[in-house]
Parts: structure tokens; C-alpha cells; sequence
């Protein structure tokens, strides 16, 4: 499948979205936490600022989430990882109450009781989770419940290729595959398991290779490239689409920042980030549109001028919004009986 | 009109779960031989020919995919039954029971509904030894986000039941094998009573009071209600009377009719088939505690439950560490005796 004009554009909007939220974010994020505004003694405090906690950023992984977001529509489910605001971005969740959920705010997706590793959007089928591994179970039922209703909804789990020596993924692809569940696994190599290397931590050079193992096809898609993903992604989602069952696909791809905001990363080679930023696929896409004549100069600087504007949109609501009352903390373990359920019948 | 009949825990169970799916085409069980098999102990049984392979699903060895995967399908509108066939197998799906299954709800801020019933065995007396005999609600009470049931008998199993499926929150729904009235375990006959064919629910957070009395209130809760029952009834001929409490759900707690109770006897023993240490005792114990400004003690709170080891295989052994009729009996009888420092000196 071509990706026609109108989604290699929507693509690279996202694509420009998400990094300018990343880097605003890795900007926003450092407020507070250094010297002299913290204890004495230390260089950095990471429970302070108006973001604290960790902060898993996917500048350079934009092309996984646009490849393949840009396949689904609202009623698709995406389970994301640890490191999710590019596909939440992708996915379309709002930016206002995603980035007031990262500062803690009452206005925020989970009223402040999240953060940015449980982002939960009902709306646009949207959540993640913390914990390694876990998005594939979970976007397993959601699979389950699409075939139950009767409809050609899929459900797509990302996970990192260090989350492919879970027991989870191993669990996950075989239910999958044996109740033919509309699901694609989705493989974002980006060659670190935090500071461990994948060479040293996984059996096969692709973890897509192991789709085998559970009769189902597996996809490699060797370049962090957004028009790459799209194409390699097209015949699973439609394979998904018609009931035939699930697909791995695998993208490397490329991670710009620390595994969290910061790690000193002592482990990496010097000069690695640098030569990875050399093959920037949103520059790269910028090139193709224009070789093709599909994005002119002043429509490059618009598409931009749209990006930086609904991320600075998102940060200024986010600082502006209230913190939740102290009470509010004891709320919502449980919700009250008696709201809607969907019928099948 | 109502017509009960003798029922298993088992049998009303599975007569609950039935009637819920036939009230309700979003609910759907999955679980290791929860299809022809039945369940290991029989809480789906006859389930399968009722409503076919489609609702009734058997899956992989595979629990934390499909634990989660119920998760995952509650979030998207469904409202799945999922069993974990022994609760001593949480260890290798904790990850999606505790952190995810029972923290989306709040993590979302209450915007994610997980309507999810996730059924388990619990409890020894037949010699399962350490990996297959523990009852654990305990655990999955310490931790946010989950509600706790666990029946006693087959009545109050079918009402539980049916409101378990309609709780819009999970609830782990634990069922002690010792009463489930197997045909190949022995079991407490009192667990067996009447079970209207309708379907009724019974709320969460209500203790049942089985039996009133005066001298010593008896906290307890699946299994170990039967044996309280049998002990009172012996304590009965030694002019002892004790009321026996049956909390039905951990969570919630019903803790007003626990004080109401021991603000009328003075005496609290809680008899547990859980570990001692951190537990449901010792949480009873601390409400207690927490409310000495409006309840006199007679004489000291004092706990029955599984020393904290591990449960050991040999029937010596395990019957040592689980507590058994003669141990209640004899544990009132020491309860009359006591006294509490200021009854001492009263």
C-alpha cells in the first residue's frame, strides 16, 4: 500500500509534533531540578519542578508511531509502553489534559493520578503502562472484545525489543495466534534496554523472527523511516482487519534521549547519538514531500507553525491548570456502580 | 415463587454465573478447563453446553496473557469472568492482577471501568502442600483496587456471584476447595444448603451474623465459618455462647457489625485459614484496637491462623498449622479465662 499525499503530510505534522513536544518537554522537565534550587550536594533532584518523577522521552522514534497510527482510526485500541507520548500523539489524544496529566494537574487525562507513564484516553482508545512488557495482554482483550462485537477494529501493542524477553510477549503471541485475534505487535527497536545493548540481552539479531514460532507473520522493517513502517504495516493491519489473526512487525529505531531525563549514559559509545541524529527522518521526510512537489516551502513553515502552537498550547494549560485538592487521593480506586456497559446485542 | 434446593458451593456458583450470561450477553468466562472440563472444581460446570466455546473459553497456561487480555477487553465494554485456577499461581500474573487490573481505575482518574470477576481456589486440609493450599486474601486485600469475596457457603457463593458480575469494579471472587462439595473431597457439609433457583444478589460489605450469642464473638471467613459454626455448637453444651461473624468480602469490610458485636460480648477471637502475620487477624485486631473508646474488652483480642510458614504436605503437619474445630473450642475456653489488664484490676 502507497501512503497517498494526505498521510505522508499527516505523518510528517505528526512526526514534527511529537519531537517539538519532546524537546519542550525535556526543557520544562529540567525546571526545578538543579543546583541551587535543590539539597545541597546534589546535581540533580528528580522529584522536583512542576514535572517530577521520571520522564521517558522518543525523539527519534517518531516514525513507529506515525507508520503505523496513521493506519488506524478512532475505534482501533493502542496499548503504548514507558515511553508513550508519541503514540498518544499518533493517536490522537489531546495534548491539553495529556501534558496537565504530566504536571500533575486536576485537569489532567487521569486528574493527576497517572503521569506520564499511565496516560488513559478513553475516547481515543488509548493507554499505557509502566511496566515492561505489559501492553500486549492488554491489548489482547481489546482484540478479544473487537472480535466479540463483531467488528473489524484492531488493537495494536508497542513494546520495546527489550520487552520481547518477557514472558508476556511470548504468552500474548500465542493466545493471539491461536484465537486469530485482530492484533499487531509492534516491535520498537531501538537497540537499548535502558543501558543493556540488545546483542547482549536477545537470542535473535530480530525479534520479528520469532513471529515464526507462533505461526504468524513477522515483519522487519530495517530503517527508522515513517514511510517504511506504513507500508510494512499495511498488509498486517488488513490481515488483522479480515479476522485472519495477529502479525509482529519490528522497526529499528533510533533513541535521542537518555532512557530517562537524566541518565548520565555512561554506557553509550561517544559520538553514537550524534551519528544516529546524521539520518533524522523527519528532515528526511521533509525532502521526499518536497522532491515529490507534495509540501512547498511555505506550507513546511505552517505545518511547523501548527506543531509548536498546539505543544506551547498544551504546556501554557498545563502550568496554568489547579493541582487537585489533597482529598482528592482517597477518590476513584473504585468507580460507582451502576454507569453504561456497551451491548453486544 | 421460590424453590431452593440443596445446593454445592460448586453447583450454585456455576447456577449464578449461568444466569448472569443469560441476563447479560457481554459476560464470558476464560480460564484453564473452565470449558468441558468444567473447572478443576467445579465452579463452571455445564457452562459450556449452555452457551458454547464462543463464551465459554478454554485458554493457553498462559495467565498473564489472558488475565490481561481481560483487562483489556472490561476497558473496551465487556464485563469477563477469568479464573485463576489456584490463587497460589498469582505469582506468575501478579504483574497484570495488581498493577494494571487493579490500579487503571484510579491511574485514569476513574475514567477506566474494569467490570472484571477474576474467580481462584484457595485453601489446604487435603495435603496440596505449599504451592496449591493458601488462601492469600490477605494479599489481595492489602492492595488498592480490587474487591474481596469469599463465601462460605453455597447461598450466600450464588448471591456474591451474581453481584460480583455486576460490580462495575474487579473483584476477585476466592472460593475454598473445602467446601465447594467435590465429589472427591471431603468437605464441611455445612457449606451445602439452600439456594433459591432466581437469581439474587447479595451486597458487599454485609457480615452475616450465623449465630448469636453472648460470651465471645467469633471473627471469621470462608471455611473457617464452618468450623466456628461446629465449634459453637460445642461450646453450646459447655454453656459458652458464642456469636459467630461471617465477613463474606474483605472488601469491603463490614466493620460496624463487628463492633456492634464485640461491644456486646467483650470477646473477640478471629479464626483465619490465612497467614498470621499482617493479615486479616490482625487487621480485625487493630479495628478493635482503634475503637477501645467505645468497646470493653473482658479479655484480650486473640487470634487463630496459619503460623507464618509455608504449608506443609504431610497431614500431621498441616493439620497442625491449620486451625481446626478442637482449636477454636479450646481458644474460647482460654478466652473465658483471660482477662484484660483493667477487668483484672476492676
Amino acid at each position: 500500500m502507497q501512503a497517498g499525499k494526505e498521510k505522508l503530510l499527516w505523518m510528517y505534522q505528526k512526526m514534527v509534533e511529537i519531537r517539538f513536544y519532546e524537546e519542550t518537554m525535556a526543557a520544562v522537565y529540567m525546571e526545578g531540578k538543579l543546583p541551587p534550587n535543590i539539597q545541597k550536594g546534589l546535581a540533580f533532584d528528580i522529584g522536583s519542578g512542576p514535572v517530577p518523577g521520571e520522564m521517558h522521552l522518543a525523539a527519534g522514534q517518531e516514525p513507529v508511531a506515525v507508520g503505523i497510527c496513521a493506519h488506524l482510526t478512532q475505534d482501533d485500541t493502542v496499548v503504548g509502553t514507558h515511553r508513550p507520548h508519541h503514540f498518544a500523539i499518533a493517536k490522537g489524544v489531546p495534548l491539553d489534559p495529556m501534558t496537565a496529566e504530566m504536571f500533575g494537574k486536576v485537569t489532567g487525562l487521569g486528574k493527576g493520578k497517572g503521569g506520564h507513564m499511565h496516560l488513559f484516553d478513553n475516547a481515543h482508545k488509548f493507554s499505557c503502562s509502566g511496566i515492561v512488557g505489559a501492553s500486549m495482554p492488554i491489548a489482547c482483550g481489546a482484540a478479544l472484545a473487537a472480535k466479540k462485537m463483531g467488528s473489524n477494529w484492531v488493537a495494536v501493542a508497542f513494546f520495546g525489543e527489550g520487552a520481547a524477553n518477557q514472558g508476556s510477549f511470548h504468552e500474548s503471541m500465542n493466545l493471539a495466534a491461536i484465537w486469530k485475534l485482530p492484533v499487531i505487535f509492534v516491535c520498537e527497536d531501538n537497540q537499548w534496554a535502558i543501558s543493556v545493548p540488545k546483542n547482549k540481552a536477545t537470542s535473535v539479531e530480530w525479534v520479528a523472527d520469532r513471529a515464526a514460532g507462533y505461526g504468524m507473520p513477522g515483519i522487519r522493517v530495517a530503517n527508522n523511516d515513517a514511510l517504511a513502517v506504513f507500508e510494512a504495516a499495511a498488509p498486517a493491519i488488513a490481515r488483522a482487519r479480515r479476522g485472519e489473526g495477529p502479525s509482529l512487525i519490528e522497526v529499528k529505531t533510533d533513541r535521542y534521549f537518555g532512557h530517562f531525563q537524566g541518565d548520565p549514559e555512561t554506557y553509550r559509545p561517544k559520538g553514537e547519538v550524534s551519528s544516529l541524529k546524521a539520518r533524522d527522518p523527519i528532515p528526511a521526510l521533509a525532502r521526499l514531500l518536497k522532491e515529490k512537489n507534495l509540501m512547498s516551502a511555505p506550507e513546511e513553515s505552517e505545518m511547523v507553525r501548527r506543531a509548536h502552537a498546539a505543544v506551547n498550547q498544551a504546556f501554557a494549560f498545563a502550568r496554568d491548570s489547579a493541582y487537585p485538592t489533597a482529598q482528592d487521593a482517597l477518590a476513584d480506586v473504585f468507580v460507582s456502580n451502576g454507569s453504561h456497559t456497551r451491548s453486544l446485542v | 415463587m421460590s424453590t431452593a434446593r440443596i445446593l454445592t458451593m460448586a453447583q450454585a456458583i456455576s447456577e449464578g454465573i449461568a444466569q448472569e450470561m443469560t441476563r447479560d450477553a457481554n459476560v464470558f468466562v476464560m480460564g484453564e478447563d473452565i470449558g468441558s472440563y468444567g473447572g478443576i472444581f467445579g465452579a463452571t460446570g455445564g457452562l459450556l453446553d449452555k452457551f458454547g466455546k464462543d463464551r465459554i473459553m478454554d485458554t493457553p497456561i498462559s495467565e498473564t496473557a489472558f488475565i490481561g487480555a481481560a483487562t483489556g477487553a472490561a476497558a473496551a465494554g465487556l464485563r469477563p469472568i477469568v479464573e485463576l485456577m489456584f490463587v497460589d499461581f498469582f505469582g506468575v500474573c501478579m504483574d497484570q492482577i495488581y498493577n494494571h487490573l487493579a490500579k487503571n481505575t484510579y491511574m485514569s482518574g476513574g475514567h477506566v471501568k474494569l467490570p472484571v470477576v477474576l474467580t481462584t481456589a484457595i485453601g489446604g486440609g487435603y495435603s496440596d502442600a505449599a504451592q496449591h493450599s493458601q488462601c492469600l486474601y490477605g494479599t489481595f486485600a492489602h492492595m488498592p483496587g480490587i474487591k474481596v469475596v469469599v463465601p462460605s457457603n453455597a447461598y450466600d457463593a450464588k448471591g456474591l456471584m451474581i453481584s460480583a458480575i455486576r460490580e462495575d469494579n474487579p473483584v476477585m471472587f476466592m472460593y475454598h476447595k473445602g467446601i465447594m462439595g467435590l465429589p472427591w473431597m471431603a468437605y464441611l457439609e455445612g457449606s451445602s444448603n439452600g439456594v433459591p433457583e432466581e437469581a439474587y444478589a447479595i451486597p458487599f460489605g454485609k457480615a452475616k451474623i450465623l449465630q448469636e450469642g453472648s460470651d465471645i464473638t467469633i471473627v471469621s471467613i470462608s471455611q473457617m465459618v464452618q468450623k466456628a459454626v461446629l465449634a459453637a455448637r460445642e461450646l453450646a453444651t459447655q454453656s459458652i455462647h458464642a456469636e459467630v461473624i461471617d465477613l463474606r468480602t474483605l472488601v469491603p469490610l463490614d466493620t460496624e457489625t463487628v463492633l456492634k458485636s464485640v461491644r456486646k460480648t467483650g470477646r473477640l477471637l478471629v479464626v483465619d485459614e490465612d497467614y498470621l502475620g499482617f493479615g486479616l487477624s490482625g487487621e480485625i485486631a487493630a479495628l478493635i484496637a482503634e475503637n477501645l473508646d467505645t468497646v470493653e474488652l473482658h479479655a484480650p483480642v486473640m487470634r487463630l491462623a496459619v503460623p507464618n510458614v509455608p504449608i506443609p504436605y504431610s497431614r500431621p503437619l498441616e493439620q497442625f498449622v491449620i486451625p481446626q474445630v478442637a482449636n477454636i473450642v479450646q481458644a474460647v475456653q482460654a478466652a473465658m479465662l483471660k482477662k484484660t489488664a483493667a477487668a483484672a484490676h476492676a
